[in-house]
């Protein structure tokens, strides 16, 4: 409870970098993400963990405004020292956000970069197009300076490479070092070292920290892989079903999770416990398409402890959206 | 070790493929995408192989499953070389080794009914009674009986791997290569995958070899481990002790790059993984890595 408290003075002291709510996002009339909060502070490291069709990735573009055409958002997206709203914002608006207050990391390097250019031209681009840089010649230094901080050896002949000519870690850290070139208030990476072999997901893991840390930037981290998070992030939201089921600082969840899906969630990705039989545990049943997932609780269908009350929605329980769960019955103490 | 007879033995197997030359004057370089690879796999035994892209970990599978010709040395299944045998004299292997690939998507047919493309390594060997067959296949891999008459499409990613693992037993092999079979699936899915692939094994006593990028999947899942590095195993042995007890410089770094809850919670950092990884991954736009002849 102390913790709790303390994470929620450190929040209060300082305006928050990116504050999200309400957010729905809808293709067709069928729901996406549904009433989404989420806050993340100066500096704060945030991890946003679901399975796929969870909602966490058209969660990150909405914040970026890269929605696909069909499928709208709203509720309001609000970064600090954008002075509108990032919901409904037209693309004019949004280019100027895009790449300066926040820049994205994503999955695949080979589609994020332009396969006609050299990836020393990319990221000089990124500082040209929002003039953080006086001249061509003033952006070209910065490019290469940034390829050598993302560990590409000799950064002066990597500038001059394309992405085909490079291997998937070292186009990752290209897209790095083009997300980090203006600093961004927020970097939203969307499962960035999915890809990559697991020591070079180490390696770009590494140096994505680095890269916040040094810039003071807020970083809001998406992917499926607890470890990962619980590596990289301080605090943690889960999603399942559009919707976030739990947050809050990365020990408490995964150490002591409320939510009955964060639970299962944990147990099915430990492989080092087994029963006698040598078998895992196990969430029952799969994740529904997109618009099939039950009314009140989303994950009531899949839960062992679901009972008729589960056909409510189940209220948020705790002091902020960025601590607290949505379950009727948790895990840990029972009388809450 | 020499008392039974290995399901699976191989000897000094190289494969080496041409790239397409550059120059008029000068052939192509080659590309040895295995280095002399030889183990032996036990019958029932669990066997793992574990590398990053480009190890040559799909070719040598590839090679086993009589898909491509090792350039030099031998491999022997159930007591027969397959290396130099032609196609058609292949059939005993096709029934005695199955194989599950890692995308259930890509690996069955769309247009076919699941109970078709059950059926299907029976067609081609001419078995009878497939109806039944498949059934009960269907009912081994935790599928209703009316899956039978719907299209991979209708399924989802955990459930249609299922029905490549209902394939894949269809023609009772006594062999399963499961090609990172659980990498394309969800955490929770993953799990309830290798729970019946643990089970199959153990109820239908069969040969395992399990190929994955990830050490925890192999882990669980293996008695016995080879780590595979640039086209060779640089360490192989009983699953506890290669991790447990690293010898090669390369596994080191390998197990200690692998985020885990446990030590992350304990407070391992990025840093702290980065920093195992720091020996044999270079940066560099020079670096080519073997990586030409594989994941095509």
């Amino acid at each position: 409870m102390s913790a709790a408290i303390g994470s929620a003075i450190r929040r209060d002291a300082a305006p928050a970098v990116l504050t999200v709510r309400g957010l729905n996002v809808t293709v067709r009339r069928t729901p996406l993400v549904q009433g989404v909060d989420l806050t993340v502070g100066p500096g704060e490291r945030v991890g946003l963990i679901g399975e796929s069709g969870s909602g966490k990735t058209m969660t990150a573009l909405s914040i970026m405004g890269l929605l696909p055409e069909d499928v709208t958002a709203t509720g309001s997206v609000r970064l600090s020292g954008v002075d509108h709203d990032l919901v409904g914002a037209d693309e004019r608006a949004l280019s100027r956000v895009r790449g300066r207050d926040v820049a994205m990391v994503f999955q695949e390097p080979m589609t994020a970069l332009n396969p006609t250019m050299r990836v020393g031209a990319q990221v000089a681009e990124a500082m040209l197009i929002h003039h953080t840089k006086p001249d061509r010649r003033h952006a070209r230094t910065a490019a290469e300076a940034l390829l050598d901080q993302v560990g590409l050896l000799n950064h002066a002949q990597a500038a001059r490479a394309y992405p085909h000519q490079l291997s998937g870690g070292q186009r990752q850290r290209v897209v790095v070092a083009l997300a980090l070139a203006n600093d961004p208030a927020l970097l939203v990476c969307d499962e960035p070292t999915t890809a990559l072999d697991v020591t070079v997901q180490a390696l770009v893991l590494d140096l994505i920290v680095r890269g916040v840390t040094a810039r003071n930037s807020a970083m809001l981290f998406i992917t499926h892989d607890l470890a990962v998070v619980a590596t990289v992030c301080e605090r943690v939201l889960v999603m399942y079903g559009g919707r976030v089921v739990e947050s809050g600082r990365v020990d408490e969840v995964f150490t002591r999770p409320r939510h009955r899906y964060t639970q299962g969630l944990i147990g099915a990705s430990d492989l080092e416990v087994v029963d006698a039989r040598g078998r895992l545990a196990t969430i029952p049943g799969s994740v529904p398409a997109a618009g099939s997932f039950p009314a009140g609780c989303v994950f009531r269908n899949r839960c062992i402890y679901a009972t008729e009350l589960c056909a409510t929605s189940p209220d948020w329980v705790g002091p902020n959206e960025s601590d607290g769960f949505a379950c009727h019955h948790p895990a840990g103490v029972p009388h809450v | 070790m020499s008392e039974t007879p290995a399901a699976i033995s191989v000897r000094d197997v190289t494969r080496d493929y041409r790239r397409s030359r550059t120059s008029l004057f000068r052939p192509g370089t080659s590309v040895h995408a295995l280095r002399g690879v030889s183990f032996d796999v036990r019958p029932g035994e669990r066997f793992g192989i574990v590398g990053e892209s480009g190890c040559g970990k799909s070719t040598l599978l590839r090679i086993l499953a009589g898909l491509d010709q090792p350039t030099s040395g031998s491999v022997v299944v159930d007591g027969t070389e397959i290396s130099r045998l032609a196609e058609r004299r292949l059939r005993f292997l096709r029934e005695r080794l199955q194989m599950i690939f890692q995308d259930p998507m890509s690996s069955l047919d769309p247009r076919m009914r699941v109970r078709d493309i059950i059926a299907e390594p029976l067609v081609a060997q001419g078995v009878g009674g497939r109806q039944g067959r498949v059934t009960e296949l269907l009912g081994a891999v935790g599928l209703q009986p009316d899956a039978g008459g719907r299209f991979p499409h209708q399924f989802s990613g955990g459930q249609r791997q299922r029905i490549s693992i209902a394939r894949a037993l269809a023609p009772r092999p006594g062999i399963l290569v499961a090609d990172e079979p659980v990498s394309a699936l969800d955490v929770s899915v993953r799990a309830q995958v290798l729970n019946l692939i643990t089970d199959l094994v153990q109820d239908l006593s069969l040969t395992l070899i399990f190929v994955s990028h990830d050490l925890s999947v192999v882990r669980h899942v293996c008695d016995r481990v080879a780590v595979m590095h640039q086209g060779q195993i640089v360490e192989t042995g009983p699953t506890r002790e290669v991790y447990g007890n690293p010898r090669h410089p390369y596994t080191r770094e390998l197990v200690s790059a692998v985020p885990s809850l446990r030590r992350a919670l304990a407070g391992a950092s990025a840093e702290d993984l980065a920093a195992a990884t720091a020996g044999t991954t270079q940066a560099g736009p020079t670096q080519a890595g073997p990586t030409s002849g594989e994941n095509r």
